[in-house]
């Protein structure tokens, strides 16, 4: 690893301040830095230590939703009873990421900015062509071992997957980060990679996440996250889906649906395709069914992810029906 | 049937061979007072970090090491330009090429990942940054990333390995029910939590290596090899390991690589390789591919095996994953062939996992024997008893003991077999679907001499010294309880030494041979101890035995007294300070009578006196059945293991109670193996892109079903001194299969490659 200097940040602004530096990162809970550290893929100058500041954490749940701080850890969120409460989904995306150990170091707005787990990006001596590592080199996933990259908002230069489960929850349920003075919706704040991979949300260097606010929903409200992968505990997911829904006074006719999917696009990925083909609609097996696979539109196969694009839309299938009271 | 129920510690068989003594060093590791290698504190350690080439095949032309150089910290750079003046060290069989120079950092690259350079550093963070900054430049030459690639070809055949009797293609032709399928297993690898690495110090000609270790008397040997010292020169030090499973048992190239640095520097050298150089810088279980013909009667009876597999080796050395190993041995077979290739391609060679041959061989011969059964819509559990064995169609001698048949009954009575329902499919819980499989499993009786001392202190305490590893499996904890049953003291009488070269010699701490060979010896010189005690007790003027008239003593409970009770009973101690010693020792080994030094030697640091399973009038192994439920998720594919039940036959136990944790650890492997492992190869560069533990999965707690253990054995005394035979290697062989077949009979999908991952069954 390499030397770099270390500056405990009095101040919000002061740390906002340092960040605008060139090489400067912010560091909170460290679980994604560090680990890129020791693969050599971010090498900061300045490390600018966030943890301590006060006003960046905290949890506060009431009937118009949930802000949750930068700087709360993922564990707490997870355990959180209003959050729980108001946004199962949320919830379990937490519950199901990562260890118990990291759980309890990384925040809120450091999981968010997690990097892909795309091998070719974290060996940058091996592969040195990577768009998103270095611009303009090129990409070493295409043509290599794909079995957990993107099927879904990829482009010639980039088919990393985004791997987080918590951003895929809070796009489902219309989350909004805040970023100092400014907010932007979660869906917004991903960028997809285009011909700019290294780009991958719109967070301006010296810009800092101070929060993320959710609002309440009845939707939200009955929501879950299933997430499927090949080991039952701290594994990416193969597939997974953040779904909510709300039902009429019927108790079956669709009257609001949200569903998010993870582990299959380069983004967290609002398929609101699927929620229009089942709005206004009675659920059923078969409704559902045909609308999930609706997931699936424009999705692209780079040889061994293939089975994503099976595979994903009977996650939401999956996932509609359960909080559908149909499966 | 033995259903082993825990025993509360204390109880009065703790403390005696068969009983079920806790980890003898459990307090220490728990509470990280068991020092590891990489943790030995030094004065002026420096810090070795190894760099790796990043193509596949071809030739170093230069390395550019002046940034390096010029880094913080940095003290030395070691490349192929560097004569360490190293000599090629010795075989596993002891054979050793004439002044043959070794290169640790070798200017022609055989794969991708293979250590090419060092740096050394004032620290581990200034060495790896320098080693960033080297510049390698390389003539490329073409690569076989695996043997799928076509230019891999055929390999070679090994001829040792070739098996043959009857005519097995006629009687496969003339069987009226035949099957026939290619099972494959992929690149898996120890994993294990400590990583490879060493601390080293030199001391003028004297060398000592802090090093996990397998087996520390055939490592001190290479050592002393390379370098061109005395064997008694070297001291290796490993009496703690975390976690060997095969990949320990042999000095790699970093520890010449550390070895050399620090003599040049002069000051201790510390080399941890990286997570990732552990999955290149030794090898691991090498891929497989085998296909199997069965033909049969249209009553299940087995008429003919055909086997034919091959492994991936690497280009510069052979070495057989024996996919055929299991496959001669597990039935009655009259019409046997089988053939095993070796395919060399661009890895580094591959070396002993867990259940090495056996493993892949049982996985191609259990499914293969399971797609019998469902083609002749026969029970597997039938179809197996149908077949048994009543003696080894192979060498054509009588089992010393083999209770596969009370394996198979027991474990099939405890998992409760006969409620299952035939058909694929027939078993499910909404979406889930529920399979039940069995999966067989072997492994030789493997013997070697051992040696080892025996104190009997002026304080009463007892030590037994060896050069032993205890990599987990209990080493400490048995010896302990075989010293203390020779004794009739308690266990926390006797004290062990273990895991120096210095110590007496050992069996390495694989191939299940170490309990079976070790124990022989501390049993041996523990008598001999007893014995020599006894004639001083009875003669020595200053014994208050000595007038009790006996002409023998007894030990229990901590007392030795005249057999009758007659005359007085005394502690060890008591006993010691009424002779006036202060110590006996006594030396034994389990060579023969007269073996000479060199013998002796030979004996501790090579594989050449070891015996194989069917070396003597008897074929000796260690046999298991499993019982696996999964639940696979009919829509997603996911498999999970629900429940184990195997049955074990590894003759007596020394300790049940760590014997079940070998085989639980065994079978936690097998469901790794069976559903997440796999080293994945870039065909473009044979670059192993998941050498991570992020990537590369191994099962977590949450993976691990309940697994009921059963010993089905009986003392074996064909198969060593005090009746046990092997207990690692064993539990892992047999559960890819019965995960396999328990996946079929879920889904109905034949899955013939590990491991089952999802996209397979959706």
């Amino acid at each position: 690893m390499r030397d770099f200097s270390y500056l405990r940040a009095s101040s919000a602004d002061e740390a906002r301040q340092a960040a605008l530096q060139a090489g400067s990162v912010l560091l909170a809970g460290g679980t994604t830095l560090l680990d890129l550290a020791k693969c050599g893929v971010m090498e900061p100058e300045t490390v600018i230590d966030i943890t301590h500041l006060s006003g960046l954490g905290g949890i506060t749940v009431d009937a118009g939703g949930a802000t949750i701080g930068a700087l709360a850890k993922m564990g707490e969120v997870a355990d959180h009873a209003g959050i729980r409460a108001a946004f199962p989904a949320v919830s379990e995306s937490l519950s199901l990421a990562a260890s118990a150990q990291l759980r309890n170091m990384a925040t809120i707005g450091g999981n968010l900015l997690q990097r892909t787990r795309c091998s070719y990006f974290r060996e940058p001596d091996v592969f040195p062509a990577c768009h998103k590592r270095n611009p303009g080199s090129g990409c070493s996933a295409l043509g290599g071992v794909t079995r957990n990259h993107a099927v879904l908002g990829t482009s010639d230069a980039c088919i990393a997957s985004y791997p987080g489960d918590l951003a895929v929850a809070l796009v489902a349920f219309d989350a909004v980060v805040e970023v100092g003075g400014r907010t932007v919706s979660v869906d917004d704040f991903f960028l997809l990679p285009g011909n700019t991979p290294e780009r991958e949300t719109v967070l301006e260097r010296g810009e800092m996440i101070t929060a993320v606010t959710v609002p309440a929903s009845a939707a939200a409200k009955n929501s879950t996250y299933l997430k499927v992968r090949d080991r039952q505990s701290y594994e990416f997911a193969a597939a997974s889906a953040a779904v909510g829904l709300e039902f009429e006074a019927d108790g079956k006719t669709v009257r609001d649906i949200r569903v998010a999917l993870g582990g299959v696009a380069t983004k967290p990925w609002r398929a609101r395709n699927v929620e229009q083909a089942l709005v206004g609609k009675v659920l059923s097996p078969e409704t559902v069914e045909a609308a999930s696979r609706l997931a699936m539109e424009g999705a692209v196969s780079h040889g061994a992810n293939h089975y994503k694009i099976e595979l994903a839309p009977r996650v939401v299938a999956r996932a509609i029906l359960k909080v559908g009271g149909l499966a | 049937m033995t259903i082993m129920e825990p025993r509360k510690h204390g109880d009065a068989s703790d403390g005696t061979v068969g009983g079920r003594q806790t980890r003898f060093e459990g307090n220490l590791k728990v509470t990280g007072g068991a020092t590891y290698a990489l943790e030995y504190p030094l004065d002026g350690l420096a810090y070795a970090i190894l760099v790796q080439s990043t193509i596949p095949a071809g030739r170093v032309v230069k390395v550019d090491a002046e940034k390096a150089l010029a880094a913080p910290g940095v003290l030395m750079v070691l490349t192929p330009d560097d004569d360490m003046g190293l000599l090629v060290a010795s075989d596993w069989g002891g054979n050793r090429p004439e002044n043959q120079p070794y290169y640790p950092l070798p200017r022609q690259v055989q794969y991708n990942g293979q250590s090419i350079a060092a740096v050394v550093a004032e620290s581990r963070e200034q060495a790896v940054e320098a080693a960033r900054l080297i510049c390698i430049t390389y003539e490329k030459a073409p690569h076989v990333a695996g043997f799928d690639d076509v230019a891999a070809g055929e390999g070679k055949v090994m001829d040792n390995l070739t098996s043959e009797w009857g005519d097995a293609e006629t009687a496969l032709a003339a069987a009226p029910v035949q099957i026939e399928g290619e099972y494959s297993t992929p690149r898996e690898y120890h994993v294990a939590m400590e990583p490879h690495g060493l601390t080293v110090k030199w001391d003028g000609d004297r060398i000592t290596v802090w090093e996990p270790s397998q087996w520390s008397h055939g490592m001190a040997r290479s050592y002393s090899e390379w370098f061109g010292i005395p064997y008694e020169n070297v001291r290796l030090v490993s009496p703690f390991i975390g976690g060997g499973f095969g990949s320990k048992g042999a000095a790699l190239a970093h520890g010449a690589v550390a070895a050399f640095a620090s003599r040049k520097l002069g000051r201790p050298v510390k080399l941890a390789l990286t997570r990732p150089q552990n999955f290149t810088n030794y090898g691991g279980r090498a891929a497989t591919r085998q296909r199997i013909k069965i033909g049969a009667t249209e009553d299940g009876i087995l008429q003919a095996i055909v086997h034919r597999g091959a492994s991936e080796t690497s280009t510069y050395a052979d070495w057989p994953e024996q996919t055929g190993a299991a496959t001669p041995i597990l039935y009655r077979i009259e019409n046997f062939s089988s053939q095993h290739r070796v395919v060399p391609v661009n890895t580094v060679t591959p070396g002993a996992l867990r259940g090495p041959g056996k493993n892949p061989s049982a996985f191609g011969i259990e499914s293969a024997m399971e797609e019998l059964a469902y083609k002749l819509g026969m029970d597997p559990l039938e179809l197996r008893l149908k077949n048994y064995a009543d003696h080894d169609y192979q060498s054509g001698k009588p089992w010393s003991t083999r209770r596969l048949r009370e394996a198979l009954t027991e474990g099939a009575e405890a998992f409760g077999w006969s409620r299952r329902s035939h058909e694929p499919r027939s078993m499910r819980d909404g979406k889930t679907l529920i399979g039940w499989g069995i999966g067989c499993g072997t492994f030789p009786v493997i013997q070697a001499p051992s040696e080892a001392m025996i104190r009997i202190l002026r304080n009463g305490r007892v030590e037994v010294v060896s050069g032993a590893i205890d990599m987990g499996q209990g080493t400490y904890t048995i010896l302990a309880q075989t010293a203390a049953e020779v004794f009739g003291i308690p266990v926390d009488q006797v004290e062990v030494h273990l895991g120096d070269s210095r110590l007496p010699g050992a069996a390495i701490a694989g191939g299940s041979m170490l309990a079976g060979s070790i124990l022989g010896a501390v049993h041996k010189a523990a008598t001999a101890a007893r014995d020599e005690l006894i004639g001083l007790a009875l003669n020595d003027e200053k014994s208050p035995l000595r007038d009790t008239g006996a002409n023998t003593l007894t030990f229990s409970g901590g007392r030795i007294a005249a057999p009758r009770d007659q005359g007085p009973s005394l502690t060890l101690s008591e006993l010691m300070a009424a002779l006036g010693r202060d110590e006996i020792e006594i030396l034994r080994n389990t060579l023969p009578d007269g073996a000479t030094a060199q013998e002796q030697h030979q004996a501790w640091t090579s594989m050449a006196k070891i015996q194989g399973p069917t070396m003597g009038e008897y074929s000796m192994h260690s046999w298991c059945a499993h019982f696996a439920e999964v639940r696979v998720d009919e829509d997603f594919g996911t498999v999970r293991v629900s429940r184990i039940v195997s049955a074990f036959d590894c003759g007596r136990l020394y300790n049940p109670r760590l014997v079940e944790s070998q085989w639980r650890g065994g079978i936690i492997m097998g469901i790794g193996q069976a559903l997440l492992e796999e080293g994945l190869v870039d065909q473009r560069n044979g670059r192993t892109v998941n050498s991570n533990m992020g990537d590369y999965l191994v099962p977590t707690n949450a993976d691990v079903p309940h697994i009921e253990v059963i010993s089905v054995g009986i003392p074996d005394y064909g198969a060593s001194a005090l009746g046990g035979k092997g207990v690692g290697e064993v539990g892992i062989v047999g559960v890819a299969p019965a995960i396999a077949n328990a996946v079929f009979h879920a889904t109905g999908k034949r899955v013939r490659d590990l491991p089952i991952t999802l996209e397979k069954l959706i």
